[in-house]
C-alpha cells in the first residue's frame, strides 16, 4: 500500500522525530485529498442513497403516511406492528408466495437455458458465433415497457403463442387472464428476457477452463455427456454460483413484469412483493410500503450471503 | 494437404489417438450441423418477437384486430409512425431519454472513477467503512429507496423536473465497484514514481490513471446508458407532466391510457423505445458483451 513506500519509513536516529511528524502531516493531507475525491459521490449517496434507506427503515416502524409528507408532526411510532400487520394481510403472504414463485422455478430454468445456449456456442462453432450472440442477447437491452406491448399481442388467446401450440394439438390458454397461467407466461418472458447475460457469463467461465483438461478426460475415454458432468460443471461452479446471485438479486425484486402485463392480476395471481410495495406507496400508505420493502431486503441479503458463501467455500 | 504430411502428426510418440486431430470440443461435421439447426431455431425463436413488432407496426388498426397473428402487414402504412411525430410529442420524450442518459453516464464516468481511485490507491480514514456501504447498496432493491426518495424530492420541491430525473442517478455503487475493482490492478509504482516525480494527486489521477482505464470507463458508460434508457419504475414517479416523460414513460402511459387499444399506435412506440437502444447495441456489440463479462467475472 502506498503509506509504507513514503519516504520517511527509511529513517533513523536524530531525524526520526521530524520525519514521522512531517510523514504524519502528509498522511494527514493525503486523507483530506482522498475525501475530496470521494466528495462528489460521498455528497450524492448519502442524499440519494444511505438518507433513503436509513428513513425508509426508521419510517416503517411509524405509522407514515402520505399526508405526513408536508407537515411530519402527527406521525408517531408504532413499534413493529407494521411488521405485524403485514404479515397478517393475506395479500402480503400472497405476494410472497408468488415472489417465491418466480425466483425458485425462474432462476433454475434461466440457468439452464443459458447454459445450454453457452454450451452450443462454445461447441467448436467459429462461424456465425457473433450473430448468435448478438441475438440471444438483444432482449436484454430492450425496454420491458415495449416489450410488454408485443408481449401482449403474443400471449393473448387467439395470439402467436397459442397458434403455434395449436399446430401441435396443444390448445393453449388465455395466458395473462388465467391464475394459473399467468405465471408461468411471467417466467417465459423473464427466461427470455435475462438467458443472454447469463449466457454471456457462462460463456467467460467456459472459455476459462483450459483443453487440456479436457482432452485428458477424452484420453481417458470419457463421452461428452461424462465429460460436462463431472469435468465442466465442477470447474465452472464459481461461475454458475455467481449467476446464481446475480439473478436472485434481479428476481427477487420482479416487479416491472406483472406491472406492464398483468397490473398484479388476475385474483393477485402475480402480484410479487415489490408490487404490493409500489401499490401501498400508490395509497399513501408510506410507513407499511416501507416495512414491506425491508422484508424483501432482508431476504435479498440473507440469500446473497448464503450464496457468497457457498461461492467462497470452494475457492 | 496429402495424407503423408498428416500421418508424421497423428502417430507422434505418446500415441495420440487420431481423433484428436480435431481440437476437443468439436465435434463432427453431423453433430455440428445439429447444433447449427438448433441455435438457428433458438435465435429465431427468440428474436421473433422484434421481427413480429416491426412488420405489425405498418398495419392498420383494422388488421390488427381480425388478424392477430398475420406476419406481414397488407397494406403497410405510416400512419401509426406518423401520428407519434404529429400528435403526440414524441421529439421531446426521445430528447428527454437522452438528455436523461447522457448527464447520467458523464456523471457516473466521473464521479465513480474520482471516488475509485481514492478506494484503490490512497488511504484515508472510514475507507474501509465507505467501500461496505457501497457493497451494502448494491444489492439494495429500489422499492426500499422508491418511498423516501419521493418524500425527500417532494419536500425540496424538485417533483417534474430535470435534476429529479438524474439526481439520484449521478453516481451509482456497480460504477464505484467497477472502477474500484479495476484500478486496484493498477500497479502501485506507477503511481510512486509519479509521487516522487512531484506530481499530485489531482495529476496523477487525471494524466497516469485515467488514461489506463479505458475498458472499465467504456463498460461503466454502456451499462448505465442501458439502466438509464430502460429506466422506467422511478421515471414514472418523479415526471408527471408530458413535458417530462421520458420513452418508457410516456410508452407505458399511452398503454395503459385512452389510447390503450389503439395497437398499431402502441406496437409503432415500441419500435421507437427499442430501435435506437438495439442498433447502437449491434454497433457496439463487442464492447456491450466484454461489459457484461467484466461485471461478471470482477
Amino acid at each position: 500500500m502506498s503509506s509504507t513506500t513514503t519516504p520517511a519509513s527509511a529513517v533513523n536516529g536524530a531525524g526520526r522525530v521530524v520525519r514521522t511528524k512531517a510523514s504524519r502531516a502528509r498522511r494527514r493531507r493525503q486523507g483530506i485529498i482522498a475525501w475530496l475525491f470521494a466528495l462528489p459521490f460521498v455528497l450524492g449517496f448519502a442524499v440519494f442513497m444511505l438518507f433513503p434507506i436509513v428513513s425508509s427503515f426508521v419510517m416503517s416502524f411509524t405509522d407514515f403516511t402520505s399526508r405526513d409528507v408536508q407537515n411530519s408532526f402527527a406521525v408517531a411510532f408504532v413499534g413493529v406492528s407494521q411488521y405485524a400487520d403485514l404479515f397478517s394481510d393475506p395479500r402480503f403472504i400472497k405476494s410472497m408466495t408468488v415472489t417465491a414463485y418466480f425466483v425458485v422455478v425462474g432462476i433454475p430454468l434461466t440457468m439452464v437455458v443459458a447454459l445450454i445456449l453457452a454450451v452450443a456456442l462454445n461447441s467448436g462453432i467459429e462461424k456465425f458465433r457473433t450473430v448468435f450472440r448478438v441475438g440471444f442477447y438483444t432482449p436484454v437491452v430492450t425496454s420491458i415497457v415495449a416489450i410488454a406491448v408485443v408481449w401482449k399481442f403474443i400471449l393473448q388467446d387467439n395470439g402467436l403463442l397459442n397458434t403455434v401450440l395449436g399446430w401441435v394439438g396443444i390448445d393453449g390458454p388465455n395466458w395473462l387472464n388465467s391464475t394459473t397461467w399467468a405465471m408461468p407466461a411471467m417466467i417465459i418472458m423473464a427466461v427470455w428476457r435475462n438467458m443472454g447475460t447469463l449466457m454471456i457469463i457462462f460463456l467467460a467461465g467456459l472459455q476459462a477452463i483450459p483443453q487440456e483438461v479436457k482432452e485428458a478426460a477424452a484420453i481417458d475415454g470419457a463421452n461428452a455427456w461424462t465429460s460436462f458432468r463431472r469435468i465442466t460443471l465442477p470447474l465452472l461452479r464459481p461461475t454458475l454460483l455467481l449467476g446464481a446471485v446475480l439473478l436472485s438479486v434481479g428476481y427477487l425484486q420482479f416487479f416491472e413484469e406483472p406491472f406492464v402485463m398483468t397490473k398484479g392480476g388476475p385474483l393477485d395471481s402475480t402480484l410479487s412483493i415489490s408490487y404490493y410495495t409500489f401499490n401501498q406507496f400508490g395509497f399513501g400508505k408510506y410507513a407499511t410500503a416501507s416495512a414491506a420493502s425491508y422484508i424483501l431486503f432482508v431476504a435479498i441479503a440473507l440469500l446473497s450471503l448464503v450464496q457468497f458463501r457457498a461461492l467462497r467455500s470452494k475457492d | 494437404m496429402t495424407i503423408s504430411e498428416d500421418t508424421p502428426l497423428a502417430l507422434e510418440p505418446g500415441g495420440r489417438p487420431v481423433a484428436s486431430t480435431r481440437p476437443v470440443g468439436r465435434h463432427p461435421s453431423g453433430t455440428r450441423w445439429l447444433i447449427y439447426l438448433a441455435l438457428v431455431i433458438a435465435v429465431v425463436i427468440t428474436l421473433f418477437p422484434f421481427f413480429w413488432m416491426m412488420t405489425s407496426s405498418f398495419k392498420t388498426q383494422g388488421e390488427i384486430l381480425r388478424n392477430p397473428t398475420g406476419l406481414f402487414p397488407q397494406d403497410p402504412t405510416w400512419e401509426n409512425y406518423a401520428t407519434w411525430f404529429t400528435q403526440l410529442d414524441i421529439q421531446k420524450f426521445f430528447f428527454n431519454s437522452v438528455l436523461v442518459a447522457v448527464v447520467t453516464v458523464l456523471g457516473n464516468l466521473v464521479f465513480c472513477s474520482m471516488v475509485g481511485y481514492a478506494l484503490a490507491k490512497m488511504d484515508f480514514p472510514g475507507k474501509r467503512l465507505l467501500f461496505v456501504l457501497v457493497l451494502i447498496c448494491l444489492m439494495t432493491p429500489g422499492v426500499v429507496t422508491l418511498v423516501p426518495l419521493f418524500v425527500l424530492v417532494s419536500k425540496i420541491g424538485l417533483v417534474n423536473t430535470y435534476p429529479a430525473l438524474i439526481l439520484p442517478f449521478l453516481t451509482t455503487p456497480l460504477g464505484v465497484f467497477l472502477m474500484r475493482q479495476f484500478m486496484m490492478g493498477i500497479p502501485d509504482p506507477l503511481i510512486e514514481a509519479a509521487r516522487i516525480d512531484g506530481a499530485g494527486d489531482f495529476r496523477i489521477f487525471a494524466r497516469i490513471v485515467i488514461p489506463l482505464c479505458g475498458p472499465p470507463l467504456a463498460t461503466l458508460g454502456i451499462l448505465t446508458f442501458l439502466a438509464s434508457w430502460n429506466n422506467f419504475l422511478w421515471p414514472l414517479v418523479a415526471a408527471q407532466s408530458e413535458d417530462k416523460y421520458t420513452l418508457p414513460v410516456a410508452l407505458a402511459l399511452y398503454t395503459t391510457g385512452q389510447d390503450a387499444t389503439d395497437y398499431g399506435l402502441l406496437l409503432a412506440g415500441s419500435v421507437l423505445v427499442v430501435g435506437p437502444i438495439v442498433l447502437l447495441f449491434v454497433c457496439l456489440q463487442r464492447f456491450f458483451t466484454q461489459s457484461i463479462a467484466a461485471t461478471g467475472v470482477k
